[in-house]
């Protein structure tokens, strides 16, 4: 008897399925990105051990994941949120940004102030620059119904440019010879990192944000009407959701986050906002999200895994010689993979009697 | 009916689900020129016996044999090369193309370029062969349900389709409209055609079939001779135990009224008017019937009373209070209750929890809110209540309603609905698709809704439904009412002529109905 493969449909797919598909999809992204890397002459076995190796092999290297990590951490929370109320915000990048604006602009104009007050001034100033911005394309769509997808990614580059107005122009440090950066921010407005690395606070702020968005999201009559929204669009308006004011609600939560991401690389790495401040962590957070299913702490997890990729194949430069893009063409790969096992989520791959 | 060779022959068809065997053993023959009606319960497998015929779903054991050959039906491709062709419930058209485009589009035949006149003509050659009127010019959106399904036949016969598989089709069709049609498949089976015809309408399957087989719970329970066999014999095969009685209405004393429309207007989502001055009471204690051919304006007068529709003019009020207008929030909160037609896009959430979807009106009142906080224990407890109360049977309160059978699915939502003793309940088509057991625990908790004092506004294509529930009938057409009949002076016939706009017919509205 010869048997095939067939599809069937799965009327009800277990979380764990959905967490073991992306596994399975980071699985055959890195399978499908051992290609390019042996057509370009490097083992993938060895570049895959190296990149591990130098995502998580020592402290440093550990430390140093979990830097990345963190605003794709904040970032990836607040698509989640944004995804979990069916919000396609792909946003989280010009938010990143404009957060990194606000929280600059308070340092830059009252750097007199101490530690514990200015740091948590900039931390609001920059989570409101960065609601605002996730408010903009909400308020566009509960009112005209403006596709979401075009108005937050149009908005990405409004808010990079803007940054770049900034800090080739008004802003610029007049003893950077011209580089494109504002002047170092006062120590007051650094934010406490552990001795010995640069994982800073943010980090922290990132698992609190996570736990209370786990609450959130299960125990409030908010979350409720998040999933709600999210599931059935059509539900929530019979039951008498107000689905305008509730997405406003999830997108200024979302931009916010995504700008915390950007405060907190500001004040945690750079010490200045400068020109490419974000090497595409709003992106990759859309990729975090996904991968954990828009669970809070999956996105810990999700985080790290991609931090770690990141620095990964920063190593992967240095010891092989590879370019960085590397590193984002297996993103890529990634994000494909999730969506092409996405389809299994609704079907089920089965043996079946053939003819 | 000699036994000669059946066209069609599945043995021993066997299908499990997770949880459930939808076809346990089932054979099933069908001969040429013969109508072969299949009659279940929803739930009893006939829908997912045709779709695995119609190569939707691989049997785990059993053949299907097509002209003596046994074949495997892989896909409607496989199934349609064989000469099976299936209308489903929802219909496969493309609104804004032409009869004859969408029949064209069946088996679009060979070459690129699009040949109007001939498959024009193919068309008009069909329409006239199997006298299925269709003008194969008119745009389909433009035509009625009744139309739409010839089209719907029409396409599967230029497909050169033997037999046809038809799912429920006068679910959606007026008394004289289903006359007609059953009629128009008998023409089909005189010209040598089979007809598979899916129904659980037992008078419906007595006038047309040649031959009956009854499923019940995936297996074959009878295939009685239709010349003698009494549709109580059916429904004991079907339900496995006798028919209930028809459920009592004890007569109501005139009561206060507890909805009134006054020349309620509104536009359908094309922006085109859907209702034209409607005036109506609904009083305490009574059910209110809304009868009329789907897309009369059914739907929009049942979201305008429960704020999800703006009325253009004219005043909606509740116990005398003015609430035209008010959101959906402020009428749950005056007592205004919704089943809507769609349970699986409104009216519940199949993805989410059982709990969750049991919360859906409540979420906001407490014990289960807690400020800005959910008590999820509280509401479970309430859930398990409410399940015990309306003897639902679910797996967990976590599971996810998709895993629920339609009828369970429905109880689930009247149990929400009704949870509360609304004053005023709105409910449209709510035994729709539902297997005889569900439609009769529905129609069951509307008459104890109605005992209570409960106003019901109970919208529906069933007019069998509508005289046995409702203490009056009104009937939408266009956007108008038409008439209002007590069910008492109300039969078939009038009806289903009022419902295709014959007013002149129409007896004078009953006094009471307010002015």
């Amino acid at each position: 008897m010869i048997r095939r493969l067939a599809l069937e449909k799965r009327p009800d797919p277990s979380p764990r399925l959905l967490y073991l598909l992306s596994a399975l999809a980071i699985g055959i992204g890195l399978l499908l990105g051992a290609i390019p890397l042996w057509w370009m002459g490097t083992p993938p076995w060895e570049a895959y051990h190296e990149m591990v190796r130098g995502a998580f092999g020592s402290v440093y290297s550990l430390s140093e994941t979990l830097v990345k990590a963190t605003p794709l951490l904040l970032a990836g929370l607040g698509v989640g949120v944004a995804f979990r109320a069916a919000f396609w915000n792909i946003g989280a990048e010009g938010q990143l940004y404009m957060g990194a604006m606000g929280g600059t602009w308070v340092a830059l104009t009252y750097p007199g102030l101490p530690a514990p007050l200015l740091q948590p001034l900039m931390i609001a100033a920059g989570c409101l620059a960065g609601a605002f911005w996730g408010l903009m394309p909400a308020v566009l769509r509960a009112r005209w119904r403006v596709n979401e997808i075009i108005t937050t990614l149009m908005c990405n580059y409004i808010a990079i440019l803007w940054v770049d107005f900034l800090v080739y122009g008004p802003w610029k440090d007049p003893r950077a010879f011209g580089f494109p950066f504002t002047p170092p921010l006062p120590q007051t407005a650094r934010l406490p990192s552990l001795p010995g690395s640069r994982v800073h606070l943010g980090l922290l702020l990132g698992l609190l944000v996570a736990a209370g968005l786990a609450v959130l999201l299960k125990r409030t009559r908010l979350g409720y009407e998040i999933r709600i929204i999210g599931l059935s669009p059509g539900a929530a308006r019979y039951a008498g959701m107000n689905l305008g004011r509730t997405t406003s609600l999830v997108m200024a939560l979302s931009g916010g986050l995504a700008a915390l991401a950007g405060v907190c690389e500001v004040a945690g790495i750079q010490g200045q906002l400068r020109h490419g401040l974000s090497p595409g962590y709003g992106y990759t957070a859309i990729i975090v999200a996904w991968l954990a299913r828009l669970d809070p702490w999956a996105t810990i997890v999700v985080s790290v895994l991609l931090g770690g990729l990141l620095v990964g194949s920063d190593m992967l430069q240095i010891a092989m010689n590879l370019p960085v893009a590397g590193a984002y063409m297996l993103q890529g790969l990634i994000l494909f993979s999730i969506l092409g096992v996405e389809f299994l989520a609704g079907y089920r791959l089965v043996w079946r009697d053939a003819r | 009916m000699n036994d000669p060779l059946p066209l069609i022959e599945l043995r021993g068809i066997t299908k499990r689900f997770p949880g459930v065997i939808a076809c346990d053993r089932v054979d099933l023959r069908v001969y040429p020129d013969e109508i072969h009606v299949l009659l279940g319960e929803n739930g009893a497998g006939k829908t997912t016996l045709m779709q695995i015929l119609y190569g939707l779903y691989q049997p785990d054991t059993g053949e299907i044999w097509v002209d003596g050959q046994r074949m495997r039906m892989r896909s409607p491709k496989d199934a349609t090369r064989a000469g099976i062709g299936m209308v489903f419930q929802h219909f496969t058209l493309i609104p804004s193309l032409t009869v004859a485009e969408n029949i064209a589009l069946a088996a679009p035949g060979p070459g690129m370029f699009w040949r109007r006149k001939s498959f024009t003509k193919r068309a008009e050659e069909l329409s006239a062969r199997y006298q299925l009127a269709a003008a194969p010019n008119t745009h389909v959106w433009q035509l009625s349900v009744g139309e739409q399904q010839r089209v719907e036949i029409l396409k599967l016969l230029h497909r050169r389709a033997r037999l046809l598989i038809l799912d429920e089709p006068t679910a959606v069709l007026t008394p004289q409209e289903s006359a007609a049609f059953l009629r128009n498949l008998r023409t089909l089976a005189a010209a040598g055609h089979a007809v598979i015809l899916i129904t659980h309408k037992l008078a419906e399957a007595l006038s047309v079939a040649d031959r009956i087989t009854v499923l019940r719970q995936g297996r074959v329970a009878a295939t009685p001779d239709p010349a003698g066999v009494r549709e109580s014999d059916l429904a004991r095969w079907m339900i496995g135990r006798a028919p209930p009685a028809a459920p009592i209405r004890a007569s109501q004393a005139a009561a206060a009224v507890e909805l009134s429309l006054t020349a309620v207007s509104a536009k359908n989502d094309r922006g085109l008017w859907a209702l034209r001055g409607v005036s109506l009471d609904v009083r305490r204690g009574e059910i209110l019937g809304i009868a009329g051919v789907a897309g009369n304006g059914q739907r929009e007068l049942a979201e305008v009373i429960v704020g999800l529709r703006q009325a253009v003019g004219g005043t909606l009020r509740i116990r005398g209070a003015d609430v035209t207008n008010a959101s959906p929030q402020t009428l749950i909160r005056c007592g205004v209750s919704y089943v809507p037609e769609d349970r699986q896009e409104m009216g519940l959430v199949p993805r989410a929890s059982i709990l969750d979807n049991l919360l859906l009106k409540a979420y906001r009142m407490p014990p289960r809110a807690r400020g800005p906080f959910l008590n999820y224990a509280q509401a479970g407890d309430q859930a398990r209540r409410l399940l015990a109360a309306f003897a639902i049977h679910v797996p967990r309160l976590d599971a996810p309603v998709s895993v629920l059978s339609g009828g369970n699915q429905q109880r689930l939502l009247l149990a929400r609905e009704l949870a509360t003793h609304p004053p005023l309940l709105v409910a449209c088509s709510p035994t729709r698709g539902l297997d005889v057991g569900a439609v009769e625990t529905i129609h069951r908790l509307l008459l104890e809704q109605r005992e209570r004092g409960g106003a019901i506004l109970l919208i529906s294509e069933d007019l069998d439904e509508l005289m046995t529930l409702a203490d009056r009938i009104a009937v939408l057409y266009a956007g108008e009412i038409i008439g209002c009949l007590r069910v008492e002076d109300a039969d078939a016939a009038t009806l289903g002529l009022m419902m295709l706009g014959g007013h002149a017919l129409a007896r004078p509205t009953p006094a009471e109905h307010g002015t």
